[in-house]
C-alpha cells in the first residue's frame, strides 16, 4: 500500500491536491526531475514563459483575476533572481502565491555551486514566508503548508526552495487535509465591542467617507462594501487597489483617491469628519502628507486584517482587525438592526458640497485635439468593451489614465502593479488573466518604455494563443518620469526619450500577432471594435499619442491631499 | 519562536529592512527543543515599539511577542572581561571585582579575566570604575529577560 514517491513526484502530486490546473515557468538544471513528473501527468498545465520575471507575474494575474493561489515553478541562481522582481511584486500588494523554485543539491549548497544563490536569503525580505526542503520526509507537509501560509490571513508569496536530490529522493506520500501552526494563527473575525464602536461612530457622521483599499477586492467583499455603503448613502472612493471594489459608475462613487485621483475624493478624504478605511493602509500615495492630512480633525474607523497596517501612518480611532467581508457582515447587520440614522440633513448638506467639487470636473481633456489623447483612446476602450473587460496596466501615465478613466463596477477586473510599481507587469500578468478566465476579454493597457520591459512574452502569448489586446499608448517617452521632470527638474528630460523604438507593428506580426498603427484621433474606436472582433488573435495597437499630455489632478511629493495641481 | 535555521535572520533581517535599532539580542534554545527564547533590546518611540512588535508578530516563526516593560521584570546580562593586572593593580581591581560580585576566572601574571553579570547598567559601571587602557578586551551577551513573580510566558 505504502507505495514511496520521489520528491519529484511529491511536489506534482501536491500541486494536484491543491487543485491546481495551471502553473507558469522555465525549466533548468535543479527542477529537471520536476520538470519530468510534470511531463508524465495532465492534471497540471504548465506554461511556458520567455523569461522569469513573467512567469510570476502571470501567477499574480492568475491569482488576482480568478482568488486562487498562483503557482511558478523555476530553477535555481538566475532563475531566482529573475523572479524576484515578479515576487516583491506580489508581496507588496499581498498576492497569494506559491512558487517552487529548484536548488542545487543539498551536498553543494554552501560551496558557490554552479547556479547556486542563497535563494531563502536573498528572497527572505519579499515573501510571506518561504522554506528550505532539507529532507524529502517533509516535502508534503511544507508545501501544504505553503498554500495555507500564502491563501489565509493577509495573503502573500511563500517560496519553497527544493534542492535537486530532495527531488530524487523517496518517501512515502501523504498530504494532510488540514493543517494548524502554533505561531501562524491568523484572525477572521472582528472584535463585536470595536464593530459596536464602530456603528456609533457612523450613526454619528455628519461628513462621511468610505475609503476601500485592495483589502476589499482580497477578501472578496466588494458586494459588502457596495450594500453598506448604499445603505447608508456615503460617499465612496477607492484607492488604485480597491478600484473595483464598489461600482465606479454609481453616483456614490468618487472614483480614485491620492496622487492621482479625483478632486472631490481628495477633497472629500481631507474634510470628511467620519472616515471608515476598509482593507486600506493609507500609504504615501493616498494621504500625501500625513501632517497636512491631520490639519483637519476627523475620526478614523480603520479595518484591516494586518494588525500592522494599523496605526502604521496615521493614526486611528476605532482599530477593527479582521477580515474585511467578516467585519462588514456584522458591521451592516448592526446598522440594520438600528433604529437611529445618521443625520440626514447634514448628510444632503456634505452631498451638496461634493457635487460642488465634483463640477470642477478635474478629468477634463482636450477632446478635440488632432492629436490622440491617451485619455480619450480609454474612454473608447471602456466603451467599446461596454466597461467589462479585465485590464491589466503596467506603471507610469498610461497606468493612472487607465484607473481615471476605465470606470471598473467588478472587483478582480483592474490588474496592476500598485505597490511595488513594477514596469513589464502588465502583458504578463495578462497572460495569467486569459488563462484563468479563458472567455474573457484581456486587455493590456501599456506604454512604449514599460511594454518593452517583458516584450519577449508575445513568443509565449504565440505559443498558448492568448488573444490579449496589447493598448500601447505611445508617446515616445517614459512619460510619467517626463512629467515629474516637467514639474520638478526644470523641463530637464533626462534620459526619459525613448529613443530607437521598433516598428511594433512589424514586431507584433513578427511573433505571428496582429499589428495596427493608429495615428489619428477619428480611427481609435474603430480600431478597437476590429481588434475586439478578431476573439483569437492577439492584436498590439500602437497608439501615437500626444508627447506632453499630463496626468491631472497631481498631489506633489510632501504635499497635502487638497493641495492638488489641477488642469 | 520555533528553533529553527533561519529564523534568527528573519528577526534581523526585519530590523535593518526598517530601519529599527537592536541593542542587544540574545537566543538560545528553551526546555521545549523545538522552540528558542530571544530577549532582544530595542530603543524606539511607543509607536515605533509598537510597530516593532506588530512586525515582530507577523513573522510566520515567532511564537508569542511579550514587551518585559509592560510589567515588572528581571534583566540580567553577563560579561566576560580581560584586564591588564600588573603590580599595584592587581590587588585594586580584585576588590573592584568583589565589590561587583564578579568572579576572577583567569589569571596570568599580566591579567586576570572577570566574569561579571548584572544588568547591562551594571556592567557598564564597572568598566566605568577600571582605567580604560587596562581594559584589553570585553565580550557581552547582551540583556535576557524574565517577567517577575509567579506569571510565565507559556506557548
Amino acid at each position: 500500500m505504502s507505495v514511496e514517491l520521489t520528491g519529484a513526484e511529491i511536489t506534482i502530486r501536491c500541486l494536484q491536491e491543491e487543485g491546481v490546473q495551471c502553473i507558469f515557468g522555465y525549466p533548468g538544471g535543479a527542477v529537471l526531475f520536476i520538470y519530468d513528473e510534470l511531463f508524465k501527468q495532465d492534471k497540471v498545465r504548465h506554461i511556458l514563459v520567455r523569461h522569469e520575471q513573467a512567469a510570476i507575474h502571470a501567477a499574480d494575474g492568475y491569482a488576482r483575476s480568478s482568488n486562487k493561489v498562483g503557482v511558478a515553478l523555476v530553477t535555481s541562481g538566475p532563475g531566482v533572481t529573475n523572479a524576484v522582481t515578479g515576487i516583491a511584486t506580489a508581496y507588496m500588494d499581498s498576492i497569494p502565491m506559491v512558487v517552487i523554485s529548484g536548488q542545487v543539491p543539498t551536498s553543494a549548497i554552501g560551496l558557490d555551486a554552479f547556479q547556486e544563490v542563497d535563494t531563502v536569503g536573498i528572497t527572505r525580505p519579499c515573501v510571506k514566508h518561504n522554506f528550505l526542503v532539507k529532507d524529502v520526509t517533509e516535502l508534503a507537509l511544507t508545501i501544504k503548508k505553503a498554500f495555507y501560509i500564502a491563501s489565509t490571513g493577509r495573503p502573500g508569496p511563500v517560496l519553497v526552495d527544493i534542492p535537486k536530490d530532495v527531488s530524487q529522493q523517496k518517501t512515502k506520500f501523504e498530504y494532510p487535509d488540514k493543517i494548524s501552526m502554533r505561531s501562524y494563527n491568523p484572525v477572521t473575525k472582528g472584535h463585536t465591542r470595536q464593530i459596536k464602536k464602530a456603528a456609533e461612530l457612523i450613526l454619528s457622521a455628519k461628513r462621511p467617507m468610505v475609503y476601500a483599499g485592495g483589502g476589499v477586492i482580497l477578501s472578496d467583499a466588494a458586494p459588502q462594501l457596495t450594500e453598506l455603503t448604499q445603505m447608508l448613502n456615503f460617499p465612496c472612493t477607492n484607492t488604485l487597489m480597491g478600484l473595483g471594489g464598489y461600482p465606479a459608475t454609481d453616483k456614490q462613487s468618487l472614483g480614485m483617491l491620492g496622487m492621482h485621483g479625483t478632486y472631490e475624493a481628495n477633497m472629500a478624504m481631507q474634510y470628511c469628519d467620519v472616515l471608515i478605511a476598509v482593507g486600506a493602509r493609507f500609504d504615501d500615495r493616498v494621504i500625501g502628507n500625513p501632517k497636512h492630512f491631520f490639519n483637519e480633525n476627523r475620526k478614523i474607523i480603520h479595518i484591516d486584517i494586518d494588525p500592522s497596517s494599523i496605526s502604521k501612518r496615521v493614526k486611528v480611532d476605532v482599530p477593527i482587525v479582521g477580515d474585511v467581508l467578516d467585519v462588514l457582515k456584522e458591521l451592516i447587520k448592526l446598522l440594520k438592526a438600528e433604529k437611529e440614522k445618521p443625520d440626514q440633513t447634514a448628510l444632503k448638506e456634505w452631498w451638496k458640497q461634493i457635487e460642488l467639487w465634483r463640477e470642477r470636473d478635474c478629468l477634463k481633456f482636450d477632446r478635440s485635439s488632432k492629436i490622440i489623447k491617451p485619455q480619450m483612446v480609454i474612454e473608447k476602450l471602456f466603451n467599446v468593451t461596454k466597461g467589462d473587460a479585465f485590464i491589466t496596466s503596467d506603471v507610469g501615465q498610461h497606468q493612472m489614465w487607465a484607473a481615471q478613466f476605465y470606470k471598473f463596477d467588478k472587483p478582480r477586473r483592474w490588474i496592476n502593479s500598485g505597490g511595488l510599481g513594477t514596469m513589464g507587469f502588465g502583458m504578463p500578468a495578462a497572460m495569467g488573466v486569459q488563462l484563468a478566465n479563458p472567455k474573457g476579454k484581456v486587455a493590456c493597457i501599456t506604454g512604449e518604455a514599460s511594454i518593452q520591459m517583458c516584450i519577449q512574452e508575445l513568443s509565449t502569448c504565440k505559443q498558448y494563443k492568448l488573444p490579449l489586446k496589447i493598448i500601447n499608448l505611445n508617446n515616445r517617452y517614459m512619460g510619467m518620469v517626463r512629467q515629474w521632470q516637467e514639474f520638478f527638474h526644470g523641463n530637464r528630460y533626462a534620459e526619459s526619450y525613448m529613443n530607437a523604438l521598433p516598428d511594433f507593428v512589424k514586431l507584433a506580426e513578427s511573433y505571428g500577432h496582429v499589428g495596427m498603427k493608429i495615428e489619428k484621433p477619428e480611427d481609435v474606436e474603430d480600431a478597437l471594435k476590429e481588434a475586439f472582433k478578431l476573439k483569437d488573435q492577439l492584436v498590439f495597437m500602437d497608439f501615437i499619442t500626444d508627447q506632453t499630455e499630463n496626468v491631472f489632478p497631481m498631489v506633489p511629493g510632501g504635499k497635502g491631499l487638497s493641495e492638488m495641481i489641477l488642469v | 519562536m520555533e528553533n529553527e535555521a533561519g529564523a534568527l535572520s528573519r528577526v534581523a533581517g526585519l530590523f535593518s529592512a526598517r530601519g529599527y535599532n537592536i541593542e542587544s539580542l540574545s537566543v538560545a534554545p528553551t526546555e521545549d527543543p523545538t522552540l528558542s527564547r530571544m530577549t532582544l533590546v530595542t530603543i524606539g518611540s511607543d509607536e515605533v515599539v509598537e510597530q516593532v512588535t506588530k512586525q515582530l508578530n507577523k513573522l510566520i516563526e515567532v511564537v508569542k511577542i511579550i514587551d518585559l516593560n509592560d510589567g515588572n521584570h528581571i534583566e540580567r546580562e553577563l560579561m566576560l572581561v580581560k584586564i591588564r593586572a600588573v603590580g599595584p593593580d592587581r590587588e585594586e581591581i580584585k576588590r573592584l571585582a568583589e565589590i561587583f560580585r564578579g568572579s576572577i576566572i583567569d589569571v596570568t601574571d599580566k591579567s586576570y579575566t572577570i566574569e561579571l553579570t548584572g544588568t547591562s547598567s551594571k556592567l557598564d559601571a564597572f568598566l566605568e570604575a577600571i582605567e580604560r587602557s587596562a581594559v584589553l578586551e570585553t565580550v557581552r551577551t547582551g540583556a535576557s529577560g524574565i517577567g517577575r513573580g509567579e506569571w510565565v510566558l507559556k506557548v
